[in-house]
This record gives C-alpha cells, sequence and structure tokens, in this order.
C-alpha cells in the first residue's frame, strides 16, 4: 500500500505502549494484505481516493491552536485534541466518566481497554479500520460506569492545524457505556483554513444491557481536510443509541456507520445529513445488523448537494435469519440544488427473516415549486425563499436532536451553508 | 384599485379563464361565488402568478401597474395577497420565521427596518390570539400537520400581519364551524377600511351575513357571468347556479 502512511505507522509502532503492539502489528498485516480500494471495489464504486495525498507525516506533537481561533463550547466538559495530541490547555472535564487516554492506561485499565477494543469492528471488511489499529500509538477509552446517570454531555474537539506538510491523525475512541447507564457524547472534527490533515477516525458504541447513549458526530473539516472513518456500534439487550451525524464536505469524506445489535430489545435512532458543495465529495455508508430478535432501527439522512459537489449514501439493513419481529425503517431524501450536483443514493435491503416491519424510501427532489411560490406570494424573493427551504428541508432533522446547545450552534453554521449573505439567512438563526 | 380586462388564461396549456373582467375599487368587498371547477382559485392563481397559470390574453392593472409582468413577490410587495384555498405546508420552517421573513420583506419595501425579534412576538402572538390559533402554533412548521380550519386560521393571521390593499380570501371559509367562521368574518370587518378591499371567494352565502360585500358575482365556465348584490347571493343560496348559467346560454 505504497509510501502512503509509512512513516506514522513506523513511528507508532515505536511508541505505541508495549500491551497494544500485537493490535498495530495484527492491523498492519491486513492493511498490508489489502488491496487499495478502486472504482471496481464494491464498496468504494462512487468515492474515488485521489484526492489524498500520496504520502503523510506522523502529525508534530507542538501544533496549537491558531491564536485567532475559538473552539465552540457545546457542553461543560470538553476535551481537545491538536493534531490528535491532547491540550490540558483547552480542556476541562469533571464528568463521571473514567476517561483514559491508552498511553496512560493502568494495567487494569489497559486490560480493559484489550478486552474491547476492535470488538465492534470487522478489520477484514473496513481496511481503514485495519489501518486506523495499524497506526494506533494512542487512543481514548470513555468508561460510563454502570448505573450511572451523566447529564452533562461530554464534547471531544479533534482539531487539525494548519502545516506545510501533509500530515495524518489517527483518531481512535472506545466508549464503554455501562449496565443501565445513561450519557451524551459529541464528537467533533474541526480543521484550521489550509489543513492538509487527512483523518482516519474510528470510534466503537459498546452499550451494556439497557444502557442509553446519544452520540453526535459533527464533521466540519473543510476543503484539503479529508476523513476516512467510521463509527461502529455493538447493542446489548435493550440498550438504546440515538445517534446523530453531520457532515459538511471538503475534498474527500467517507464514514462507515455500522450498527450490530447483540441482544433482543434493544433500539437506534440513526438520523444524518450531509452537505457537500463546489467541488466536495461526501460518503456515507450505514450498515445495520439486525442478528437478534426484536430490535428497531429508524434511520433518516438527507442531504443538500449544491454546485458541482458529489454524495453517495449507501443504506443496508441486514435483517438475519433469527431477527424475527424486527422494525427497521430507513429514509434518504436528497435535494439537489445544481443541474451538475450529483447524489448516488442506494438503500439496500436484506432480509431472512419472515416477520418483520421493514420501510425504506430514497428520493432525490429538487425545491419544492408550491412552497417557493408560496413563500413568495408572501413577498418574500426568490433567493431568500430558497435559502429558507433548503434550510427547512435540513431543519427537519435538526429539530429532532435532543441537545438544545448542539441545535443552536448548528442552525447558523447551516444557515450559512446556503448563502454567504446574511441578509439571505437573517430569519432563519 | 384592480381592473381586469377581457382576460384569457390557461393553466398547464388548458385554457380556464375565457374573457373575465372586473373592476375592484378602494374600500369594496367583491364575492365572488361559482360552480366546482369554474375557475375561481384559478383567478386567483393568476393574479398572484402561480408558475404553470399563465395569461393567454387582456389586461390586469393593479395600482396603476400592469400586474402580469411582476413577479410573485414584487406584487406582494405592491399590496396583493392571496390566502389560498389549500395552504402549504412546510415543514422545517418555523411559522415564526415564516411570518416575520414576510413581515420584514413588506417593511423593507416601504423602506421600514425589520423589526426586533421581540417587536415581532409580541405582535405575532396578538394576531393569533385575533384569529384564535393558539401561539405554539407560531412555533411549528409552516402548517405542518395543521388541520384544515387552523390552515385557514394562518391565511388569515397572515392576512392581518401584511396589511394588504387588496385581499383574496380563496373560501377562507371552507370547512369552518360557526364559531370559526365568525373568528375569520371578525378578521376581515377589523381590516375592512376605505382604502383596503377583498375579494372573497365562497360557496356559501351564510360568510355574506357576517361581512357585508359591496358585490357579489357568479364565475361560470371561466367568466363572470352575473354581478349583483347581496341579494344575489340569497338567491343563488335558494336556487343554485343552474338558472345563471342557463340564463346565460
Ligand atoms: N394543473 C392543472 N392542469 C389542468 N387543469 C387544471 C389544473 N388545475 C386546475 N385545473 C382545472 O381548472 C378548472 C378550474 O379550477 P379552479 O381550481 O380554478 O376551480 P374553482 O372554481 O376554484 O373550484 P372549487 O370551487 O372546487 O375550488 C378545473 O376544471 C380544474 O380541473
Ligand atoms: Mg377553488
Amino acid at each position: 500500500m505504497g509510501e502512503f502512511l509509512q512513516h506514522s505507522l513506523d513511528t507508532a509502532a515505536k511508541q505505541a505502549p508495549a500491551w497494544l503492539s500485537d493490535v498495530l502489528s495484527n492491523g498492519r498485516r491486513r492493511w498490508e494484505a489489502s488491496r487499495w480500494p478502486d472504482r471496481k471495489t464494491e464498496q468504494w464504486k462512487y468515492t474515488s481516493l485521489q484526492a489524498l495525498q500520496q504520502e503523510y507525516h506522523a502529525a508534530d506533537t507542538s501544533a496549537q491552536l491558531p491564536d485567532d481561533m475559538t473552539l465552540p463550547q457545546l457542553a461543560g466538559n470538553r476535551l481537545v485534541f491538536v493534531d490528535g495530541n491532547y491540550s490540558a490547555e483547552l480542556s476541562h472535564c469533571d464528568s463521571h466518566i473514567d476517561v483514559v487516554r491508552f498511553q496512560d492506561a493502568s494495567a487494569e485499565q489497559a486490560e480493559r481497554i484489550r478486552e474491547h477494543l476492535g470488538t465492534a469492528l470487522n478489520g477484514e471488511q473496513h481496511i481503514f479500520a485495519a489501518l486506523n489499529d495499524a497506526a494506533l500509538q494512542d487512543g481514548l477509552l470513555l468508561d460510563i460506569p454502570a448505573d450511572t446517570i451523566i447529564d452533562e454531555p461530554l464534547q471531544l474537539v479533534w482539531f487539525s492545524s494548519q502545516c506545510s506538510a501533509a500530515f495524518n491523525i489517527n483518531q481512535r475512541t472506545l466508549v464503554l457505556a455501562g449496565k443501565h447507564s445513561r450519557a451524551e457524547i459529541i464528537e467533533q472534527f474541526i480543521s484550521a483554513d489550509g489543513s492538509q490533515a487527512f483523518t482516519n477516525g474510528i470510534t466503537e458504541l459498546i452499550l451494556a444491557d439497557n444502557a442509553a447513549l446519544a452520540y453526535l458526530r459533527l464533521h466540519e473539516e473543510r476543503r484539503q481536510a479529508t476523513h476516512i472513518g467510521g463509527v461502529h456500534a455493538l447493542l446489548a439487550r435493550d440498550s438504546r443509541l440515538d445517534a446523530f451525524h453531520m457532515a459538511l464536505g471538503s475534498d474527500l469524506k467517507r464514514l462507515d456507520l455500522v450498527v450490530q445489535y447483540v441482544g433482543p430489545g434493544a433500539h437506534c435512532d440513526l438520523n444524518g445529513i450531509y452537505l457537500p458543495r463546489g467541488k466536495e465529495h461526501i460518503d456515507y455508508h450505514t450498515c445495520i445488523e439486525h442478528a437478534v430478535a426484536h430490535c428497531s432501527t429508524d434511520e433518516a439522512f438527507r442531504g443538500i448537494i449544491s454546485d458541482e459537489a458529489t454524495a453517495v449514501f449507501n443504506g443496508r439493513i441486514h435483517i438475519h435469519e433469527n431477527a424475527q419481529k424486527t422494525r427497521a425503517e430507513l429514509s434518504n431524501k436528497n435535494l439537489l440544488t445544481s443541474d451538475q450536483a450529483t447524489v448516488n443514493s442506494k438503500p439496500e435491503l436484506e432480509i431472512y427473516a419472515d416477520d418483520v416491519q421493514c420501510a425504506h424510501g430514497a428520493t432525490v427532489a429538487q425545491l419544492d415549486e408550491t412552497s417557493l411560490h408560496y413563500l413568495r406570494t408572501r413577498g418574500v424573493p426568490k433567493d431568500e425563499a430558497e435559502v429558507m427551504l433548503s434550510f427547512g428541508f435540513i431543519n427537519e432533522l435538526v429539530d429532532n436532536i435532543g441537545n438544545e446547545s448542539v441545535r443552536n450552534y448548528l442552525r447558523p453554521l447551516l444557515a450559512q451553508q446556503f448563502s454567504a449573505d446574511p441578509d439571505l439567512t437573517r430569519h432563519l438563526v | 384599485m384592480l381592473s381586469i380586462k377581457d382576460l384569457h388564461a390557461s393553466v398547464d396549456g388548458k385554457t380556464i379563464l375565457n374573457g373575465l373582467s372586473l373592476t375592484v375599487n378602494p374600500g369594496e368587498v367583491h364575492a365572488i361565488m361559482g360552480p366546482n371547477g369554474s375557475g375561481k382559485s384559478t383567478l386567483g392563481h393568476v393574479l398572484a402568478g402561480r408558475p404553470g397559470y399563465e395569461a393567454i390574453s387582456g389586461s390586469v392593472e393593479f395600482l396603476g401597474q400592469n400586474l402580469l409582468e411582476l413577479e410573485t413577490e414584487e406584487r406582494a410587495h405592491l399590496g396583493l395577497f392571496l390566502a389560498f384555498q389549500y395552504p402549504v405546508e412546510i415543514p422545517g420552517v418555523s411559522n415564526m420565521e415564516f411570518l416575520k421573513a414576510s413581515v420584514d420583506a413588506a417593511r423593507k419595501e416601504r423602506g421600514e427596518p425589520a423589526l426586533d425579534a421581540v417587536t415581532f412576538m409580541k405582535m405575532a402572538r396578538e394576531a393569533s390570539k385575533i384569529v384564535d390559533l393558539d401561539p405554539a402554533f407560531l412555533k411549528r412548521g409552516v402548517n405542518e400537520g395543521f388541520s384544515g380550519g387552523e390552515k385557514k386560521r394562518n391565511e388569515l393571521m397572515q392576512m392581518m400581519l401584511l396589511e394588504p390593499k387588496l385581499a383574496i380570501m380563496d373560501e377562507t371559509d371552507s370547512g369552518l364551524d360557526i364559531d370559526a367562521l365568525q373568528v375569520v368574518a371578525n378578521g376581515v370587518n377589523s381590516m375592512r377600511n376605505k382604502d383596503r378591499s377583498f375579494i372573497l371567494v365562497t360557496h356559501y352565502q351564510r360568510l355574506l351575513n357576517f361581512i357585508e360585500p359591496d358585490f357579489v358575482h357568479v364565475l361560470s365556465g371561466g367568466k363572470i357571468v352575473r354581478s349583483g348584490d347581496k341579494s344575489l347571493a340569497l338567491e343563488l343560496e335558494e336556487r343554485g347556479y343552474a338558472w345563471v348559467a342557463d340564463e346565460v346560454a
């Protein structure tokens, strides 16, 4: 697999804690045995990796947040990572969630990490997850104690700086939601102007019996800051995952979201929005594995694709033979605001059980002419009306986010996507 | 104020209006009645400039301007308002945002600054009270999941906030119970003055017991076949439309 991350993989192999070394070597073996994906690779049919550089270096450990930049504060507890390195200065956390960096793990914590790390992953299928293992110099464990309700969300910010040479960031988060626990985690990815970072981000969410986890993942990397990664969740009996994903565009983003039910009675709400413009590209591949009975999924993704941008949405729902009484709904709606915008939307249902309820729908459309006309009859100028309707299309999902500070943060951010002219967005924020 | 002369218009290529003429002076209330499919809503849509609704010949002058040359929003800025027979649902855009965008657009055309959020909120709350709509509806998506009657009251509220010079109310009274009808009538009556005119499209004479029209017209086959005063409405209520059509034929 060429030079690509050679330097980072070598650096990681030297600096990773000894107890992780077999994870790294295993990952590297799988990565090197894989074929570089191209258009003929089914999973990568509509996403080209051409935007990636030939070679990335390991990130510098001395990078700082630029003086003129402040990072959003979406929760009282916030952990900030600059180019993958923890910044004590920018972080504050007094959560009941046990936060452990792999580098600092005690023998006992290391044991716990080893027990769970990778259990939600299928590294054979997800070669970039194998790559993440191979570069696992450090990672983050968020251990949510059993029987604990944690009201204050925990926000993680993964910031990538501007740097003359292209470098990569290996983000790895392992969330263990204990039995009967309840918590909320926000992961946010932000790049500095001019950042050329390639982030390979993998988060594993492992929910024990009756755990409830809200998980929000906001991708705000811009321009040349690229990202390939995913979120892999394991849901035990009666657990509940409420996930919200957002991606603004950059040269390349590919996210694999995988949910596996391993105990009956579990539920997942999986919502997401993606808004590429210019020549940006965003690819969401979701895969829901209904391997056991009596679980339910409500999945809704919406995209607005502008200019010459491209988007891919592939929504797979796999209902195994034993998964009777499954209920799964998938909806994907896309709005194209230009003739040159493209979306490849594909629901993939594989159903092997007979007593299930399953519905899916995918649409691609332009702005509704009747709604546009209605707004104009009220005197709203056409350009403002178009911005309002685009925003409304996305806002339906934003409205469903339980966390008010996230909603209030996202609305102006999204409104700006549709127009740089504040006159056209002033009624939305 | 409004002068329509020999208007022919088509919807998606099919001719619906066949030489319609109508003059509305400032302060007048005109009721338009007529059988289903006679072209009443089409008239409203042509005046509001809905895509697909095209004037083929004839003229429409509104406040000294050639209405048919204007963009839909310019017609609104001039003071034309159409309450839709079937109001449009726009999920994701809150009613409040929508109303404020409308009112601010009208203010901008008059050279007035946008209202601040608090002032507008107060105005909107008061208006919602007058039309008997729970202020909670202001936060919902535009008409999203509103019942028929709630949609009609929302249309009325928009009219009251926008203070148009000519309001076309297309069956705002349909599907309303007598209390709601009273609310609509009070709303319209409270807005009546010597400069503001109304065109009320209705199937029911009972509305005209509450809002007294200056003229009543019968629209049939795409043109006005008979005009009179309010007694015409009573006659129509008793005898139906057939006799008017017969007399014309
Ligand atoms: N998009 C369309 N394409 C073709 N014909 C149409 C279209 N929309 C409406 N029409 C036709 O135009 C005619 C007039 O319709 P219009 O809605 O103006 O009637 P109306 O008088 O308002 O009726 P109602 O009392 O039922 O509201 C009808 O015959 C209708 O079927
Ligand atoms: Mg009609």
